[in-house]
């Protein structure tokens, strides 16, 4: 399979990246990992007169913590992620998705601020990063701002980023002193997509949740923050009732569709049943 | 052809330059450009690695990847395995553990299996089954690729502490 033809710039520095999209945005993508936009591209579902190709701009690999919260540069690849000795101490609900994240070899061009980017509703980061509260950088030629990853997804595969902008990080808060993290997904295979998936990062203070945050993969248009199963945790105690209540407020969250992955129904009772996991994980953890 | 530019590349330790369209894809130029056939199209979609190669060293799936984004890089296909007329050590194990059928997966396989021992030449069975996980074997069942795998770590160990002694 061909992709049209385009032209192909490698910029080396961010500025002319930027100068570049200023001039062609609308005709042009940014191409990182490419391992969403070239098969797009083979099927020419994308067909952008102009690829803007951000992998030879140095110095945006960073993987680092600065006063306490976490920067993600958009050359940070999903294999580092799952590598990092940070993110597996600190981070334990990005170290719980990162390997379920397609396959090996496809972990190691794939970034985790293109996987954002794409705002494919069975994407994993995204949920990982609403549950932890993450910021999307997004820089242009005439300034920078930040956004809210739930603003950015406006869609399926659709975000408010503007055509000539770049996300040049992924910005995610202090997870707390002291804190729960995990991400559980279903998948039939290594390199599926999933069939449900939930990520929950809690903040504790002692016994009691201090913040919640709980989002679902692959159970509807994008993915679903689930605001009133995070209200219920917020200030209380972990016991089976909490646990319950939470857990039944994010399967109604959820709005999944009956496909090759299972029905409708059977994807919410996943939500309850991996929402209820997880949280009784954190109990646990706790009670240890 | 309007719009094509010129790469350079190393593959299997020989500088090949051309000129490309930005839209030829990695595992084009290798079997076309090249002839470098040992590079597998299996499903064309990202999902099998039968046209996985080694780019500075990391696996990557070259129909996902265009030529243009490797100018410059080092990559190695199955063609580069084997070194002055000796098998490499994957290779062997191959060989020795019936680690194929049909052949059709083997050079991404291979490719993987030598990326791993690279970073870990003593894997157990459970690392070798997850480096390869996304690659797909119609024929084996895995088990004599893993043992293959294995079989190579151990050949590469014992070659390096009998170069000590
Ligand atoms: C076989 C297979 C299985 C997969 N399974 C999963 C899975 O289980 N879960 C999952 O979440 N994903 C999965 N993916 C998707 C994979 O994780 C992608 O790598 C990821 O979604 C996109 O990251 P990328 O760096 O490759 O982005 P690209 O493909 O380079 O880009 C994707 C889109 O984002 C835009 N973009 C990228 N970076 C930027 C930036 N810095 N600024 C502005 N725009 C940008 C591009 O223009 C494009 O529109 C799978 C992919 C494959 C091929
Ligand atoms: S041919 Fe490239 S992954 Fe199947
Ligand atoms: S040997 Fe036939 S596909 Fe693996």
């Amino acid at each position: 399979m061909f992709p049209r033809s385009f032209e192909y710039f490698a910029p080396t520095s961010i500025e002319d990246a930027l100068a570049l999209l200023a001039e062609h945005g609308e005709d042009a993508k940014v191409l990182a990992g490419g391992q969403s936009l070239i098969p797009l591209m083979k099927l020419r579902f994308a067909a952008p007169d102009y690829i803007v190709d951000i992998n030879r701009i140095q110095g945006l690999d960073y993987l680092e913590e600065q006063d306490g919260s976490l920067r993600i540069g958009a050359l940070v690849r999903t294999s580092d992620m799952e590598r990092s000795e940070l993110i597996a101490s600190r981070y334990p609900a990005m170290a719980a998705a990162a390997p379920l994240i397609s396959d090996p070899v496809v972990r190691n061009l794939g970034t985790v601020v293109g996987s954002l980017c794409h705002a494919d509703p069975q994407g994993d980061w995204a949920s990982v990063m609403l549950a932890m509260g993450a910021e999307l950088v997004c820089r242009s030629a005439t300034g920078e701002r930040r956004v809210a990853i739930g603003d950015l997804i406006d869609g399926p595969f659709t975000t408010t980023l503007e055509p000539n902008e770049i996300a040049t990080e992924v910005h995610v808060p202090d997870p707390g002193a002291h804190s729960f993290g995990t991400y559980l997904k279903l998948e039939r295979k290594v390199g599926d997509f999933a069939s449900v998936g939930v990520a929950v990062h809690l903040a504790l203070d002692g016994d009691r949740v201090e913040r919640a945050g709980i989002a679902l993969t692959a159970v509807g248009a994008g993915n679903i923050k689930a605001k009133e199963a995070e209200d219920a945790l917020a200030g209380a105690v972990l016991d089976d009732a909490t646990i319950d209540r939470a857990a039944s407020l994010a399967a109604e969250a959820a709005d999944p569709k009956t496909d090759l992955r299972g029905s409708a129904d059977y994807k919410r009772e996943i939500v309850r049943v991996f929402v209820t996991r997880a949280l009784s994980q954190a109990a646990t953890a706790k009670a240890a | 052809m309007a719009n094509e530019t010129t790469i350079s590349i190393t593959v299997n330790g020989r500088e090949r330059s051309s000129e490309v369209e930005p839209r030829m894809l990695l595992v084009h130029w290798l079997r076309e450009g090249l002839g470098l056939t040992g590079t597998h199209i299996g499903c064309d979609t990202t999902s099998c690695g039968a046209c996985t190669v080694l780019l500075d060293g990391t696996p990557v799936k070259s129909c996902t990847m265009f030529a243009v984004q490797a100018d410059g890089r080092a990559l190695t296909t199955v063609e580069g395995l084997q070194q002055n007329g000796k098998l490499h050590a994957i290779q062997e194990g191959f060989k020795e553990e019936h680690g194929l059928q049909c052949g059709f997966c083997t050079p991404g396989m291979m490719l993987l299996g030598a990326a791993l021992l690279e970073d870990n030449p003593n894997p157990s069975e459970k690392d070798v089954r997850w480096a390869i996980s996304g690659n797909l074997c119609r024929c084996t069942g895995y088990q004599n690729i893993v043992k293959a795998v294995q079989y190579a770590g151990q050949k590469i160990e014992s070659e390096r502490s009998g170069a000590q002694a």
